[in-house]
This record gives C-alpha cells, sequence and structure tokens, in this order.
C-alpha cells in the first residue's frame, strides 16, 4: 500500500494514529497528575475520531456505535472519575518525576520497533487501508504496559492501564473492524467497573500505608525483619 | 546561460546577508508590539551593524590570534551553509552543496569557532558560555539530523534542493512523519538560535546567557560580524522550516515571473514564521539551564517519531 493512493480522509486516520501514539509518550513522562488525566481523555478522544474516520470509510457502521461509546466512556466519563479522585485524595499538586526520563522514553521508542517488527507479518495480509496502524496499537499497549512498570503513583498506574485499553481498541478496530458488539458492550463495562473498583482501592491502600506511592509497599516487612 | 545561473545564486546569497538582519528586526519589532512597547523601527539592526562596523575594534591583552580570526571564520561559515539553501529557486548551482549533511558540518564548524574564541581570552563569562553552548548543541544536533533524515527518507535524497523539488512535484499528501519531524525541527531551532526558552537574545548581562556570554570581549566589527552570524542563523533555520515544510511558490526555473513570486511567498512564510516566533517568545518563560536536555529530548522524541512513523504508516510492508 502506497500513501499516495489514498484518500485524503484515510490518510487523516494515519496522522491521527501516530498522534495516539505521541500522546502514548506525552502520559508517559506528564509529571503532574491532574495534566496526566487530561492528556488520557485526548487520547480517548482521538481514538474515537480513528474509529469514526475508518467508519466513515469501510461498511463497517457498526463502528460509529463503538466510536460514540469510546468517546464517552474513554474521553469523558473515566476522566471525569479520575479527576474527582485525584481531588479527593488530595494529589492535584502531586508531582511524580521519572527517575531517568530520557531512558524511560528511549525504552518507549525500543517498544515501537518491537512491535513493528511483531506485525510485520501481519501487515503482509491483505487488511484494510487501517492495516500499517495495527504496530501503532500494539506500540500504545506495550507502553501503557511500561507506563504501570515504572510509574509508582497508583493513579498513574491506572491511567497506563487504561490507555493499554486504548491500545487494544485501536488494534480491534484497525485489524478485524471491530469487535462484535455484544464484547464491546463488555468490555466497556468491565473498564467501568475497574474504574469503580480502582477507586475504592486507591482509598484502602492509602488508609493502610498512608501514600499512594505503591513502591512503598515492599516496607510493610520491615517490621518483621526487626523482630 | 551558465554564467547567468552563477550570478542568480550569488544574488541569492547577497539576498540572504540583506535580509537576515531585516527579519531580526521584525521579530524584535513584533515582541515589542506584543509586550505594548513601540519597539525599534525594523532596520534598526542595520543601523547597529553599521555603527559596530565604524567602531574601533579592541582586543583583549590575553587574545591570541585564533580570537581576531573567529569572527571572519564564523561568519564565512555560517554564510557558506545559508547560501546553499533554496530561497527563491532550487534550479540553481549553489543546489549542489545545499546537502544536509554539508549544512550541519558547516554549522558545526562555525560553533566550534565561536566556543574556542569564548573561551580564548580566559574570561569566565567566556568559558561559561563556551560550556552552555556545546552543552545544548550535543544535544539539539542529533535531533537536528533526524528529523532531517526523516525528510530525505521520502525525497530518497539528503540534497536540500532535491528534497524541495521533489515536494514540488508530487502532490499534497498528509504525511505524519512531516508533522513530527516539523515539530522536531521547531524545538531544534529555538535551540540553535538562542531563542527563548532556551537563551534570551535580548539579555546583555545576565548569569544565564549562552551566545552573549561567548561574544562578550568582542567589539567594533568583530562584534558586528557575530552578530551577522547570528542573524543569518535565524534566517537560515527560518528558510529551512518554511521552504523545506511548506515549498509552495517556490520557483523550479529561474524565469523572472517565477522568481518575483518566489520572493513574494518566501517572503510571507518568513513574516508569519517570525510573528509566530515573537508569540512564542513573549507567552514562554526562559528555563533554566538544566531544563534544556528535557526541551531537547522532546526535540529528538518528536524527530525518531517521525522517523518511525514514515516507516510504520508510509511504507508499510
Amino acid at each position: 500500500m502506497i500513501l499516495e493512493q489514498l484518500p485524503l480522509l484515510q490518510q487523516l486516520t494515519l496522522v491521527l494514529a501516530a498522534i495516539v501514539l505521541f500522546v502514548s509518550f506525552v502520559l508517559l513522562e506528564q509529571a503532574r497528575l491532574v495534566a496526566a488525566i487530561h492528556v488520557f481523555a485526548w487520547q480517548g478522544a482521538l481514538t474515537a475520531t480513528v474509529t469514526a474516520i475508518v467508519a466513515a470509510n469501510s461498511d463497517l457502521k457498526h463502528l460509529f456505535f463503538s466510536a460514540a461509546l469510546t468517546l464517552i466512556m474513554k474521553a469523558l466519563l473515566i476522566p471525569w472519575m479520575l479527576h474527582r479522585l485525584v481531588y479527593r485524595l488530595e494529589l492535584d499538586r502531586h508531582r511524580e518525576s521519572l527517575r531517568h526520563p530520557a531512558l524511560a522514553v528511549m525504552a518507549a521508542l525500543a517498544l515501537v520497533i518491537f512491535s513493528y517488527w511483531a506485525v510485520a507479518p501481519l501487515v503482509k495480509q491483505e487488511l484494510l487501508f487501517t492495516r500499517n496502524i495495527v504496530a501503532v496499537s500494539l506500540a500504545v499497549v506495550l507502553i501503557g504496559l511500561w507506563m504501570m512498570v515504572i510509574r509508582a503513583q497508583a493513579v498513574a498506574q491506572v491511567l497506563g492501564f487504561m490507555s493499554m485499553e486504548n491500545g487494544l481498541f485501536l488494534a480491534a478496530v484497525t485489524a478485524t473492524g471491530g469487535m462484535p458488539l455484544v464484547v464491546e458492550l463488555g468490555v466497556a463495562f468491565d473498564v467501568l467497573v475497574a474504574m469503580i473498583l480502582f477507586g475504592v482501592f486507591f482509598f484502602q491502600i492509602r488508609e493502610s500505608i498512608d501514600t499512594l506511592d505503591v513502591d512503598r509497599m515492599n516496607r510493610l516487612t520491615e517490621k518483621a525483619d526487626e523482630s | 546561460m551558465k554564467m547567468d545561473a552563477w550570478l542568480l545564486a550569488l544574488l541569492q546569497a547577497l539576498l540572504y546577508l540583506a535580509l537576515a538582519p531585516l527579519l531580526a528586526g521584525w521579530v524584535g519589532k513584533c515582541k515589542a508590539r506584543l509586550q505594548n512597547r513601540r519597539g525599534a523601527p525594523l532596520w534598526q539592526p542595520y543601523r547597529d551593524l553599521y555603527k559596530l562596523f565604524a567602531k574601533e575594534a579592541r582586543m583583549a591583552h590575553t587574545a591570541s590570534q585564533l580570537f581576531r580570526a573567529a569572527p571572519y571564520i564564523v561568519f564565512a561559515a555560517t554564510w557558506l551553509a545559508t547560501a546553499g539553501i533554496p530561497l527563491l529557486s532550487t534550479d540553481l548551482p549553489t543546489a549542489a552543496m545545499a546537502d544536509i549533511i554539508v549544512i550541519a558540518g558547516l554549522l558545526a564548524l562555525a560553533r566550534f569557532f565561536l566556543a574556542l574564541a569564548g573561551m580564548d581570552t580566559g574570561t569566565a563569562f567566556g568559558g561559561m558560555g563556551a560550556s552552555r553552548e556545546m552543552f545544548v548543541s550535543a544535544l539539539a544536533e542529533p535531533a537536528m539530523l533526524v528529523a532531517v533524515f526523516t525528510l530525505t527518507m521520502t525525497a530518497h535524497s539528503t540534497n536540500l534542493a532535491a528534497v524541495v523539488d521533489f515536494h514540488l512535484a508530487s502532490t499534497n499528501l498528509l504525511r505524519p512523519s512531516y508533522l513530527f519531524a516539523l515539530g522536531g525541527l521547531l524545538l531544534v531551532a529555538i535551540a540553535e538560535t538562542g531563542r527563548i526558552p532556551v537563551d534570551n537574545p535580548s539579555t546583555h548581562l545576565e548569569l544565564t546567557m549562552i551566545h552573549e556570554a561567548m561574544i562578550l570581549e568582542y567589539s567594533g566589527r568583530h562584534l558586528a560580524l557575530m552578530e551577522w552570524a547570528a542573524q543569518l542563523k535565524l534566517m537560515l533555520y527560518g528558510v529551512l522550516l518554511v521552504n523545506v515544510f511548506f515549498p509552495w511558490g517556490l520557483a523550479r526555473d529561474t524565469g523572472i515571473g517565477a522568481l518575483s513570486l518566489a520572493l513574494a511567498t518566501v517572503a510571507a512564510k518568513l513574516l508569519m514564521l517570525g510573528a509566530a516566533l515573537a508569540v512564542v517568545e513573549t507567552v514562554l518563560a526562559k528555563m533554566r539551564l538544566f531544563r534544556a536536555p528535557a526541551f531537547l529530548n522532546l526535540g529528538l522524541l518528536l524527530a525518531l517519531l517521525g522517523l518511525f512513523s514514515h516507516v510504520i504508516l508510509e511504507v508499510g510492508a
């Protein structure tokens, strides 16, 4: 597939997908929690836009419904819930900078290369015009995972988890033209329930160790060592 | 015909020389208006250069011959690098040396001598400025090269004239890689030309300055040449950005009509870029020096993403 042969709207899809990937990097490095939640909301909105354009460009009309669902869930509802949680936990002024931001970004770039290499056989199949985006969505998934690994803050880890879900959704839309509606509704509901559970957990974690820095959990055994 | 082309190339090089102070004056004027000042007139940089050329050049006692030679080398290298970049037409004999690696090399040569001259007199300010300049450029150079490689991979040539020609010949496409390369190159240009938020061009005696610290010991015609070289460098990055990413209107031959149209469009594009730079300089504050790596890492990240999105999204299998 050569870029010159695509209509303008499909070129726009590629551009938006590339921006989704860039937003993943921004999310990875964003030190302020409130700003990171906004960035996550933008990623959800971009994913929804990509889905809507794919729907407009193919005969997969049910994708419009998925796009609307994504927009409501990922760009509005979940960021709003996280926002409220962060303010209630009084973390809105919290800053958490990575210890080696440049190294973290370089590792994430390596993940992009890896995902390109991993999906190369898939791209050789004749698929929709979106098949090149599959590598991008796998990279978004891996960067979300990487974010959960390197961030110590529980809210930031949840953001990583949610952005992984964004990547999975993008992969489903671009590789196979979206999941069946039942599965999609189920996943959306699962994510919502997960979000509510995370909220409960945040309060539990903070009550027991007085912080949301999950690295501190290692210290729970200290007293046992001393005795 | 051959002679004509060379004359045109010479004219283009002189045009760069003549317009560079005007661009600096325009940015200064826009910035002043945004800050509710009337500001110096547009031709103030010319007056400054004229004044400096007429003044006596004083040298420090500790300065060596290198200190005397550095302004000429810096000015010549910067001018040579600038002259190759197509300003009006891609069909000029100088297009052959518009290779991006040559240009990066010439700029590195100019920077090397600038830093040496800064250290030559042995003052604390000069040494500090030189070390900061090398610190920033070591981070900016890879980002610049990777950003430009994104362009050259699309056009299959490292020659800027060939890249511009390729874009003028092909239909307009939305390329994700160009979006990122443009972002990366913008950040690099801000860092390399010493603008806010990396360096403050309007400061003259401040602990945080970079470029001014290196040329603090210069006076007279030497200072004029250094200032002119800095303005040329701003012009170089401006033309690189507008002519490579937005090449519309650029002439592909040497007809009078096409050339005048090219001059008008390039002037309009540079005026817009200058105004945008003034806005950026007004809304942002200067960063601490040790925040500069984060700024330039973002530039490198954008450039690398440009490269990857070219490979992943545009070439495909």
